[in-house]
């Protein structure tokens, strides 16, 4: 396989040091949501290109189809009617993975070589690599990554690495047809989204800015937002995402702990992996969870 | 979720996170801590997958845009390998598209392969539960035999005063706009030469109006600008369409000229829908009311003057004096025959001279010329009028008024994009009408970054338009013959060839028996001579149109017997479709020619409620013909700009799939066996016809692409000196101007001529150089003559410089007209000797009045539609829809009042979808998988209806259930002191499906079409709804 074409950063749990010779471009793909049709070309041609397919779902009310990521939809579009300054808006947003500098999925991902990051930013799970542990979910500030059900294995955007490799825009981004998604260096997108923002305060915005969290070293997909202030108001965008406290604990001190801890009862929970698949939070859990947290936020 | 909420933490752990983390790990990470994992780590994950693929260019099927795509297929086109596409992207060389594709275009691949594309030739015999799979030669047989038993039965040889008509009606022919130029124009002679009339392509249900109007107003019936050219408009109106949605990647050009230029974008629409999230405002209307909106502008631009004087007065006919007996009182224009429900235009026109010209005030001041009656006729359209009508806020409709005002400037420019939204109205033509008048009094036709911009809707309607497929015409515009106006070719010639209105006008349309005569000879070859005049006898004639209303209206009635149908849905796409069933019901046998399975080749199939019919009790024979899609043929289509594009064969067909062009070719060699073996009434047309083609089964694109452009067929002299020769015999034709009305040139379409020239194939030129704003005329070939931005003329002044010096498209040199793009003109014609830029207008200037060109007014006036919700009209409470309309009795008594159906119904497309195809598409059947419908919040309420529930919407016609959309982007609005609320009613679902099945929409719209062309107003009716 080809081990030149994109040079390595990082790999999941691995202690030897990637190469650090060569500098490759840093890239980015820069999403400017204000001229965002909400077409979901994007989501098609992703689906097109990854060859994968997701379910035939139902309407449930709102323009949102597929209605979340999966392992057969690394991208859909979020809609959110809203008014703001006493003018509706309809806000559409890409959603998928942010390719953060500093990715918390890798970071938390226990099996060598499963996610890799590249030089020039993109984040990629390997899923030959991956033993479908979950731990890059709990990872992801941005609630990205997806466990496929047919294989167990953690799926996302790849930024279409296979085309950045040959020199080629992501499918996403090529087929965008009102240029709302771009591609180039990441220099380049954030001048261009520079260039946005002047036109959107001309135009009323005042708040309008660039989405590229430093909590998680920034990212090499952002956001041109017209509400920068309020990036909650796109279908629930992060304010400050940071790679989950646990995760920085895991890798800080309690890895090593813990991973002497589960060797010893290594061979019994191989056992069950075999048998029975990883181990997923069940759906009630989790849907508790969701009631509490919404409560919570109602509190507020 | 909290932990994507949670501001810099310090070691904080939820419950989430804790159940997440030690859940799912204990078990796998044991995994790799016992080394079981694999640890090879590969750059880029998976290999790029085209490397040794084929590459073929193409053009999208679906919308107007002609985004040029890349195929890939597997196999590198070694004879032992079979290509099959296995990816599809955009081609970033394509001027307008530049790489990117809408979701169907990104999704083409699964169309290509859809578990929906036909494979077979198949039959359902009469009272039959099910499809057989026949042979084609069986196939083909039984098609023909069944047409000439009706023919010979039932074709119309002589009409009461002995005019050969040749005629048959009594099997009807619908054509497919996605199919190509070469197929369109097969089709062209294979129906001309059986008689049939009762034919009509998606024009008709699509944008028939805009043909009209633009006809009427400018002289020709096209967009007028290009799609890159959007780019150069200093304020956009998107009104009466939806282009982000309908047209998304045209729609990228209205993106450029926000971020380039600055450019201010509106929307007005029942909706605030996707095109308006990306507006910088958004101005609701009742669907319906459009004529009030923008007869409000005109009003508001005299009022304050903005207008664009220097060039209205010149290059428009505001002076022109109009006869006496012209009127306009309450509500009906002069001339209307109440009992006929029509007008005599004779008093809408112009008064003329002793020579014939026109009269006219350059002062303006004549109480009958045109800006007097303009004046006088918008005076009513009030902003408070407007207002109280439409249900738009006053100030909403100011700023459009402020906006489009200052484009009077002449440096500023301002473009309309619309589509449907004004087509499907009774008053269609004349919302379209409406705003070119605005256009003109600002000065923004023929300007680059202006016009009016008709966005076509499917891939190839303006090839099909332009190719004349519809009831009544015949190639590049010209009149099929009827049998009043025209016995006889003399006849015709007159009535057809006008005459020039004022001095110096170039009139075009004077060429007229060049371009007849030559379509004669494509026709009928050696067989046309002078002394049977060119066969015209053999030409059908028409005594009404029989548009699709009328065509289902004669098979209601029992009174047709077949029906051929290539790539077209009627069942789906027809206004109420409980009509269109069983009016199928009654017909002997029914031919479907197409790629995928569609709703129309099964209506004799029960699908429960969404269709409820017997089988048994259909005694229809129904064929289906599997044909090949896009992918798999070459050919050109014509995009929204006039651009012919020619694509190329990627694949094989599936199964034992064939081109239309084939299916036509062997089905017309089969019934000229039949007439020439059996013999048969009024066979000389037939054995006549011209069909010389090398396999006269399957004539192929490249010989009907030559025909199109037409060839000498004797030396043509050139004028300027006769002693040489300007084409050679039996050489293709450089152009149109080469065309001779004495027998030695033979065209199928006059206007194409030029795109297949000696030097070759003009369509599949790719030199995408920009000769300035955007321009590419190295790019494909435009009608007519390779020009880009229509009526360009009028984008300099009367001494022949450019308004706008940086809008500098072609100028006067000195000595010719010249620049970036060609010249819609006649190039050596010098400024000084006063011809016009509407050169196709006999007075060679833009109409404001459009004198007797439309059968319902000259000047544009608001009707309700057919089913209102005022049950009123407040401008003229005596005449509350289009006295004009025709509504045949049984459709009249289908119609709903507002105290029945209270609500306002407006159909529409989804980005996401195309018509009816797309739900055979599995990328797209993700992205959009139900049917449903929008409903704006009080109306929700009122009903009791959540996010997502079933309800019903159903119409005096029928009803379909659907899922709920709840929306705030559809406000209940203030009409005439009432609440009107409005409901959206997406139309892409049925039962031939991999998304989830569904009704069809049309069940819902009633049968009554614009009053000049007939295309349905399925944008404003009326239905109830209610919680299913």
């Amino acid at each position: 396989m080809a081990l030149q074409s994109l040079d390595i950063l990082r790999r999941s749990a691995t202690t030897t040091p990637s190469t650090q010779v060569r500098e490759p471009i840093e890239v980015a793909k820069l999403i400017d949501v204000t001229t965002c049709i909400g077409c979901k070309a994007c989501q098609v041609a992703c689906s097109e290109w990854n060859d994968i397919r997701a379910d035939v779902g139902e309407c449930v009310g709102v323009y949102d189809n597929p209605t979340d990521l999966s392992a057969e939809a690394w991208t859909v579009m979020r809609f959110t009617e809203t008014e703001e300054n006493g003018k509706l808006e309809w806000l559409i947003r890409k959603d998928g993975c942010m390719h953060c500098a500093d990715p918390g999925c890798l970071k938390a991902c226990p099996s060598p070589g499963a996610i890799i990051q590249y030089k020039n930013g993109i984040v990629d799970f390997h899923q030959e690599n991956c033993i479908g542990c979950g731990y890059c979910v709990t990872g992801c500030p941005f609630n990205v990554p997806r466990i496929s059900k047919l294989d167990s294995k953690a799926y996302k955007c790849s930024l279409c690495s296979d085309r950045v490799a040959v020199g080629q825009e992501p499918a996403c981004v090529k087929t965008c047809p009102t240029g709302a998604i771009q591609f180039g260096s990441k220099e380049d997108m954030k001048e261009v989204a520079a260039t946005r923002i002047t036109d959107l305060k001309q135009r009323g915005f005042a708040n309008a800015g660039l989405y590229d969290p430093q909590g998680v070293g920034g990212t090499h997909v952002m956001y041109v937002l017209h509400h920068a202030d309020k990036p909650q108001l796109y279908s629930k965008l992060p304010k400050d995402p940071s790679v989950s406290p646990l995760v920085s604990l895991w890798k800080g001190f309690a890895k090593p702990l813990a991973t002497l801890a589960l060797a010893g009862v290594a061979l019994g929970s191989l056992f069950h992996y075999v048998t029975m698949g990883p181990n997923e939070v069940s759906k009630e859990t989790e849907d508790e969870i969701d009631r509490e947290d919404n409560e919570k936020e109602g509190a507020k | 979720m909290n932990t994507r909420k949670t501001s810099a933490p310090a070691l904080k752990v939820n419950r989430r996170q804790f159940f997440k983390i030690s859940a799912a790990g204990l078990g796998s990470t044991s995994l790799a801590v016992v080394g079981l994992a694999p640890t090879d780590a590969r750059a880029e994950v998976r290999q790029y997958k085209l490397t040794r693929t084929r590459e073929t260019r193409n053009t999208c099927t679906y919308c107007s845009v002609g985004c040029g795509l890349l195929m890939y297929s597997l196999g590198d086109g070694a004879k032992n390998a079979k290509a099959e596409i296995i990816h599809i992207e955009g081609d970033p060389d394509h001027p307008v598209s530049r790489g990117a594709l809408c979701p169907k275009g990104a999704a083409l691949l699964d169309f290509i392969h859809s578990p929906g594309r036909l494979k077979y030739p198949e039959v359902r015999e009469a009272g039959s539960k099910e499809w057989k799979r026949i042979s084609w030669h069986e196939a083909i047989e039984r098609v023909a035999r069944h047409m000439k038993a009706d023919r010979d039965a039932n074709i119309i040889d002589k009409n009461a005063d002995g005019v050969p008509v040749n005629r048959w009606v009594s099997t009807a022919m619908l054509t497919a706009s996605a199919s190509s130029n070469e197929t369109g124009i097969i089709t062209q002679k294979f129906m001309r030469s059986l008689g049939i009339i009762a034919t009509d392509a998606q024009a008709r249900v699509c944008h028939g109006p805009t043909v009209s109007a633009l006809a009427s107003t400018f002289g020709r019936g096209a967009m007028t600008n290009s799609w890159v050219d959007i780019k150069n408009a200093d304020f956009i109106l998107v009104m009466g369409g939806n282009a982000a949605e309908a047209h998304p990647v045209g729609f990228r050009w209205a993106i450029e000229a926000k971020k380039q230029r600055g450019a201010k974008l509106i929307v007005v629409d029942p909706r605030f829908n996707r095109t308006a999230s990306v507006a910088d405002q958004y101005v609701p209307i009742r669907a319906g009311s459009d004529i009030v909106f923008l007869g409000g502008i005109i009003n508001w631009l005299i009022a304050n003057d903005k207008i664009q004087w220097d060039y209205v007065k010149a290059f428009t006919n505001v002076g022109a004096i109009i006869q006496e007996g012209y009127g306009f009182e309450e509500g009906l224009f002069s001339g209307y025959d109440a009992e006929k429900g029509k007008y005599d235009r004779a008093s809408w026109n112009y008064e003329l001279d002793g020579k014939g010209q026109i009269k006219t005030d350059p002062t303006l001041a004549h109480p009958r010329c045109v800006w007097q009656l303009l004046k006088q006729h918008y005076a009513r359209y009030t902003p408070e009028v407007v207002s109280n009508l439409t249900g738009s806020p006053q100030e909403g409709f100011l700023q459009v008024c402020k906006h489009l005002g200052e484009t009077a400037a002449p440096d500023k420019v301002g473009t309309i994009l619309y589509a449907l939204g004004w087509t499907q109205h009774t008053t269609g033509a004349q919302n379209i009408r409406t705003m070119a008048m605005i256009q003109l009094l600002l000065g923004n036709i023929g300007m680059p970054g202006g016009g009016v911009n008709a966005l076509r809707g499917h891939s190839n309607i303006q090839g099909l338009s332009d190719l004349g497929l519809l009831s009544t015409s015949l190639p590049g515009y010209l009149t099929l013959p009827n049998e009043k106006a025209h016995p006889d070719l003399a006849t015709y010639l007159a009535q057809t060839t006008p005459k020039t209105l004022a001095e110096g006008q170039l009139n075009y349309w004077s060429n007229t028996p060049k371009f007849f005569v030559s379509l004669m000879k494509w026709f009928w070859g050696d067989k046309a001579t002078r002394e049977n005049n060119w066969g015209y006898d053999w030409l059908p004639k028409w005594d009404k149109m029989y548009d699709v209303l009328q065509i289902v209206e004669l098979m209601h009635q029992g009174k047709m017997n077949g029906f051929i149908v290539q790539g077209f849905n009627p069942l789906a796409s027809f206004p109420d479709a409980n009509k269109v069933s069983a009016a199928f019901s009654k017909l002997k046998y029914m031919v479907i020619i197409d790629p995928i399975a569609t709703e129309t080749s099964t209506f004799w199939q029960n699908h429960g409620e969404a269709n409820n019919v017997d089988p048994a009790q259909i005694q229809t024979e129904v064929f289906r013909l599997p044909s090949t899609c896009f992918a798999e043929e070459d050919g050109a289509i014509v995009n929204s700009s006039r651009w012919l594009q020619w694509h190329f064969k990627g694949a094989e067909p599936p199964g034992e799939a064939k081109s239309d062009q084939e299916i036509i070719g062997e089905l017309f060699v089969a019934l000229r066996e039949l007439y020439r073996k059996d013999g048969g009434k009024l066979a000389d047309p037939i054995l006549n016809l011209s069909w010389a083609y090398r396999d006269p089964k399957n004539p192929t694109p490249e010989e009907l692409a030559k025909e199109l452009n037409g060839r000498a067929l004797a030396d043509i002299p050139d004028p300027a000196d006769k002693t040489k020769v300007l084409v050679k015999k039996g050489e293709q034709l450089p152009g149109f101007a080469t065309l001779q009305d004495d027998g030695s040139t033979a065209c199928a379409c006059w206007i194409f001529s030029g795109c297949w020239t000696q030097a070759g194939n003009q369509m599949a030129r790719r030199d995408n150089t920009d000769t300035g704003l955007g321009n590419t005329p190295g790019w494909a070939w435009a009608w007519p003559a390779n020009r880009r931005i229509l009526y360009n003329r009028a984008s300099c002044d009367v001494a022949g410089k450019p308004w706008d010096a940086s809008r500098k498209l072609i100028a006067w040199n000195g000595e010719r007209w010249a620049g970036g793009d060609v010249p819609d003109f006649k190039v050596d014609s010098a400024p000084a000797a006063g011809m016009n830029p509407f050169i196709m207008n006999p007075e060679g200037v833009g109409r404001l009045f459009c004198v007797d060109k439309l059968v319902d007014g000259p000047f544009p006036e608001h009707y309700e539609p057919m089913e209102s919700p005022l049950g009123t009209n407040p401008m003229h409470p005596k005449v509350v829809s289009s006295p004009a309309v025709r509504i045949f009795k049984s459709d009249r008594e289908r119609l709903g009042t507002h105290t029945e159906f209270p609500f306002v119904a407006t159909t529409y497309r989804l980005t996401e979808h195309f018509q009816f195809w797309t739900k055979s598409v599995r990328l797209l059947a993700i992205a959009q998988p139900e049917q449903f419908v929008e409903i704006g919040e009080a109306l929700a309420k009122d009903k009791g209806i959540v996010q997502g529930d079933w309800v019903k919407v159903s119409s005096k016609r029928g009803f379909i259930k659907a899922r709920a959309v709840v929306t705030k982007r559809i406000a209940a609005l203030t009409v005439n002191k009432q609440t009107v609320h409005q409901i959206g009613i997406p139309l892409h679902w049925g039962w031939e499906t991999v998304a989830k099945k569904g009704y069809l929409t049309n069940t819902l719209p009633p049968a009554v079409g614009d009053c000049n062309t007939q295309t349905p107003e399925y944008k404003a009716f009326l239905v109830n709804l209610e919680k299913a």
